[in-house]
């Protein structure tokens, strides 16, 4: 019987990654369909037709074509609500508000300084890409600010939205990884005592183990 | 007095958002302007409302929130049956909502609000214009552009017949950019156009103008 879920994308990107941890989260089983983005097949008309922006990820769900992976997980986590982690986008419109506060944080504050720093640190080197020391040091000193707040917040609660893990907290995993394990900027989350111990139970949940295995080389 | 606040600027597009939501949802409110040439973001009592001193914040009785696209999907869910619905209840219609409510968070607005504080708002404060920084932005702009072009070909709003959340998300940097030379990019664009001058002559949209003319 075919497996109606399909995620597109390389689990190497933070997008598809993201995806990927809800899927596992949520316990729906799917189907991860390589996009060959060194021959360019994400620029092609084909694949322009899922995804318009010639971005990872797309995703289908039977009649239904997606992209932007914090959509997908919200459209995951409300279509499969009685399946697997039932909190993970809360069980109540209060416990949703507050999740939707720092999944808005982490695309709007956390992801950009976040990306941009894990792409000149980890990928930059990889592609053989000149650094610019200068965006460096910027986003670095604007996650600085970010974690600050992350700070004071997670010695008030123990996840981002409250005391349960949620959606807000998975959606920081992709970049967190590469930025505590790829790069030498790592102390920006290991050296918060909160935003540590945070990292240290978020990045260790199954659901994100078993993306990790699949991004290690095959 | 009214249970719901919005603490924040008549000229934050971000405040503005969360203004045409509850006037689309026929709610009232309270708006508290917030002082930010005194830096009364970055203090006590506002930080509490939002740690990352940053406007709007804003209160529904005891409930606190920050995030522009988080409040306004609290008021679309949580007030579903008043007003103008702008979201929708079945998984996959709500899906492709989300769908463009993140590509206006993530690919139009952090162009956009580049542009609107390069040709709208250093303007105001006698601040010169960085023309590099335009033409770059322009040029990523035209590019996002041309995918809601080929969108709204296909449908009348970006999430399909009827106004969404998506489309209403757009209005406060539109706005602001509709003032700037960066017009032309819509104008060119007809599907886009079209979708522009609809949404931008929405009732609800045009008291958000009236209370922005207040201050």
């Amino acid at each position: 019987m075919a497996i109606p879920v399909k995620v597109y994308g390389p689990p190497l990107s933070t997008a598809v990654s993201r995806v990927l941890a809800c899927l596992h989260e949520k316990g729906v089983d799917y189907q991860l369909i390589s996009v060959n983005m060194a021959k360019g097949e994400h620029k092609k008309p084909d694949y322009l037709k899922i995804q318009p922006f010639g971005q990872v990820p797309a995703f289908e769900d039977e009649d239904i074509s997606l992209f932007e992976s914090r959509a997908i997980c919200r459209y995951i986590c409300n279509k499969y609500v009685d399946k697997g982690n039932k909190g993970l986008y809360g069980m109540n419109p209060l416990a949703k508000a507050s999740i939707d506060q720092w999944l808005e944080a982490e695309g709007q504050s956390f992801s950009p300084p976040s990306s941009t720093l894990v792409f000149q640190l980890a990928f930059a080197p990889r592609m053989k890409l000149k650094q610019d020391e200068g965006a460096i040091k910027q986003n670095e000193e604007k996650l600085a600010k970010v974690l600050d707040v992350y700070e004071k917040r997670l010695g008030e609660s123990r996840f981002l939205a409250g005391d349960e893990f949620s959606l807000a907290d998975l959606s920081h995993l992709p970049n967190t990884q590469y930025l505590v394990n790829a790069t030498d900027r790592g102390e920006l989350i290991t050296s918060r005592e909160n935003v540590g111990r945070w990292w240290s139970e978020i990045s260790s949940r199954e659901s994100w183990q078993k993306v990790v295995e699949m991004q290690k080389p095959t | 007095m009214a249970a719901i606040k919005v603490h924040g600027s008549v000229f934050s597009t971000p405040t503005i958002r969360v203004f045409a939501t509850l006037y689309e949802k026929d709610i009232e409110f309270e708006f508290v302007p917030i002082d930010m040439g005194a830096g009364e973001h970055k203090k006590e009592p506002f930080i509490s409302l939002n740690p990352f001193g940053q406007i709007p914040a804003f209160e529904d009785g005891d409930l606190k929130l920050f995030e522009s696209r988080a409040i306004t999907q609290y008021l679309a869910h949580e007030y579903a049956d008043k007003g103008t619905p702008l979201v929708i209840r079945d998984s996959k219609k709500m899906a492709i909502i989300s769908l463009w409510s993140e590509v206006e968070g993530q690919k139009f607005d952090p162009v956009a609000s580049k542009l609107a504080f390069e040709l709208a708002i250093k303007p105001l404060f006698k601040m010169t214009t960085d023309a590099a920084v335009v033409e770059e932005n322009e040029a990523k702009l035209a590019a996002v552009l041309d995918v809601y072009e080929t969108r709204l070909a296909q449908s009348k709003y970006l999430a399909g017949e009827s106004f969404t959340l998506a489309d209403l998300h757009h209005l406060p940097t539109i706005h602001y950019l509709m003032g700037t030379q960066s017009k032309k990019l819509f104008e060119s664009r007809p599907h886009v156009s079209a979708w522009v001058a609809d949404i931008t002559a929405r009732p609800a949209w045009n008291k958000v103008i009236a209370l922005r003319n207040k201050y």
